[in-house]
């Protein structure tokens, strides 16, 4: 018997109980459908994150105080010895860098008239837009004067300025941060990006001198962000910091340093490696529910050879081998399986969409995924498939013939 | 060697292990069938004629002895090569009919032909076709075996049987669940069949006046040959 001929039969026999047949795919389905929309959730994540450190330029460092060796536990406040002259002597004599900004960061409560808002406030230097990409909205940056002066002007957040000034235009109005007036001079213009990390909507940007004596009282700073003069020669600048600042901090030779320079790509790997395990964690869930229909094509499959006992005696009273009846079983179990993956795909799909429309979350759907997930599911319905088919063609005629 | 056996059993015995206790269901029978044989095989139940039965029709293996069928010696054929000669040499007949359910008298008819390499799909359809026209259901083609009478399911089953143009019809107790009337009808179509087209046809059955229509009759006891029979004696 052909194989054509035997996915005819096989298909014969799941149409003669459709019901049945769906939901013994619904596992399947649901299954591989799982699989897409949950790993296309986690390869969104990854695309945005990296589309996120894109866009924040790849000649970005960062200095932050603390050895690198405590990872993740250095805390803004915890450590006092990076200082403002460190910014200005990294501005000086390295000739790999091109823009430096101090940074303080804090919170507090703002008021402009009735209106109340508690954002974050960043201390941070002239230079920091043209390091951070940022554009306004209206008004202008403050100045290296005004730094140096610490006066008290700042730069809202679109929605912070939203929040305050319902519309109207802030440009020139005080504002109090903490019971302090400032002048706003500008708006930054809008991300779009809401929640996560770093939302660069929701917050107010001072001169980092005006955070550090005004509202902070700290004569440290906390990081500095730096711009090197061309991603090709980030490294050379991440040296050419880390030199100078050994000398400054007067660390001896073989000693630990009491700060750390990373990169953009040392962070942006990081988080790519965060979501990457969020993908292999929500893609190994969603394999479970595949399993899990599989093992509901072998249940069904195995009342179905039982139901089927007169029938396979009488395929084998009539010259059917043990072959035969072991294919078409298996055929049945597959065509069951990659139809249902087929389906699950059409779902998967599908859900993604719509969770990328009402979730509001970016998702990804890669051809690899839909290729493994279709493959899965038919190395499923060969695997559960096997041994009720196998049971099946090992069935005496004789017996077969006779059961009742 | 007789050219004209079709079937030749030489001291053929069959022994079944029930747990503890051994079954000797055949105990010795040699007995020849010529081409174009029309046979009865009578016994009561026990006496061990479903055992030969399933022997003769290459279901099952002698425990010892030789089994020539068309001077090919099938007790030592292995499982794939007996569903090979039951393809292509044999045709069943049951007494409760062993139709699929809910598929159409053409398909029941076809089924042997599916497992048949060397026959086309074209050529099925042709040959099942005039099988169930042989039978006297032209026009029936399309019918479920669920919509069709006792009597058309034995015919569908007859017609399944010779599709394949096989040397022997086995035909166990095929009138058992037809009323008498429907049962004579069939063994006519059985009786035209073996005139007609010179099939051998072995008729299994405990009714007498079944077992008569044949010419030659071979009475089972206790898994030996208890009396054979010739000639036509209604």
């Amino acid at each position: 018997m052909n194989i054509m001929r035997t996915i005819r039969v096989s298909l014969a026999a799941l149409t003669r109980n459709t019901m049945r047949s769906f939901l013994t795919a619904l596992g399947i389905i649901i299954g591989v459908g799982a699989v897409i929309a949950m790993v296309s959730i986690g390869q969104g994540a990854k695309i945005e994150v990296e589309a996120r450190f894109d866009s924040m330029g790849t000649n970005l460092l960062f200095v932050r105080p603390g050895s690198r060796s405590y990872r993740g536990v250095h805390g803004g406040g915890s450590y006092t010895n990076l200082k403002q002259e460190d910014a200005e002597t990294i501005l000086k004599n390295c000739s790999a860098v091109r823009y430096v900004s101090p940074n303080v960061n804090g919170r507090a409560q703002v008021i402009f008239q009735n209106n109340n808002w508690n954002t974050s406030i960043y201390g941070v230097g002239e230079s920091y837009p043209e390091i951070r990409n940022w554009a306004l909205q209206e008004g202008a940056f403050f100045t290296q004067s005004m730094v140096k002066t610490s006066q008290k002007v700042c730069i809202l957040g679109s929605e912070v300025s939203t929040n305050l000034f319902e519309g109207a235009s802030p440009i020139g109005q005080i504002i109090r941060i903490q019971k302090l007036p400032f002048r706003v001079m500008g708006v930054l213009e809008s991300k779009g990006e809401s929640g996560g990390f770093m939302n660069r909507d929701d917050m107010i940007a001072i001169p980092y001198t005006t955070a550090q004596k005004r509202l902070l009282g700290i004569d440290y700073i906390q990081s500095i962000d730096i711009s090197a003069v061309s991603a090709e020669r980030t490294d050379e600048a991440m040296s050419q910091i880390e030199e100078i600042l050994r000398i400054r901090h007067r660390i001896a030779p073989g000693a630990e340093d009491d700060f750390n320079v990373r990169n953009m790509s040392d962070i942006a790997e990081g988080a790519a490696e965060s979501t990457k395990i969020l993908t292999i964690l929500l893609g190994g869930i969603a394999s479970i529910s595949l399993i899990v229909g599989g093992i509901g094509i072998m249940n069904i499959m195995l009342v179905s050879v039982t139901e089927r006992i007169r029938e396979i005696g009488i395929r084998m009273s009539v010259g059917a081998r043990e072959k035969d009846i072991l294919l078409q079983f298996l055929i049945e179990a597959i065509v069951l399986s990659v139809l249902g993956g087929l389906s699950g795909i059409v779902l998967g799909l599908g859900s993604s969409a719509l969770i990328s429309h009402f979730a509001g979350m970016k998702t990804l759907v890669s051809a690899g995924s839909i290729f493994l997930a279709f493959a899965f599911s038919g190395s499923v319905g060969i695997f559960f498939g096997f041994y009720p088919a196998r049971k099946a063609s090992k069935l005496d005629p004789i017996d077969a013939l006779r059961y009742e | 060697m007789d050219n004209n056996s079709l079937i030749r059993l030489e001291n053929i015995t069959k022994t079944y292990s029930v747990g503890e206790v051994e079954v000797h269901a055949l105990k010795g029978i040699t007995y020849t069938i010529d081409h174009g044989d029309m046979l009865s095989i009578m016994g009561p139940s026990g006496s061990g004629k479903s055992t030969l039965m399933n022997i003769v029709g290459c279901l099952d293996k002698p425990t010892s002895g030789q089994y020539f069928l068309e001077g090919r010696e099938v007790s030592t054929y292995d499982k794939n090569q007996l569903a090979h000669i039951r393809n292509k040499k044999i045709g069943f007949v049951f007494q409760n009919f062993n139709l699929l359910s809910r598929t159409t008298a053409l398909e029941n008819t076809e089924l042997p032909l599916l497992y048949d390499a060397d026959i086309s799909q074209k050529e099925s359809r042709e040959m099942a076709l005039n099988a169930l026209d042989l039978v006297g259901l032209k026009g029936r083609e399309r019918h479920k075996t669920n919509q069709i009478s006792g009597g058309e399911k034995q015919r569908v089953a007859i017609a399944r049987a010779l599709v394949n143009n096989p040397s022997l019809i086995l035909a166990d107790e095929p009138t058992g669940n037809l009323d008498t009337k429907t049962g004579d009808e069939i063994m006519e179509v059985f009786k035209t069949l073996n005139r007609e087209r010179k099939i051998t046809v072995i008729l299994v059955t405990h009714d007498p006046e079944i077992a008569v229509i044949a010419p030659k009759r071979l009475y089972v006891r206790d898994g030996i040959v208890e009396k054979q029979e010739e000639g036509a004696s209604s």
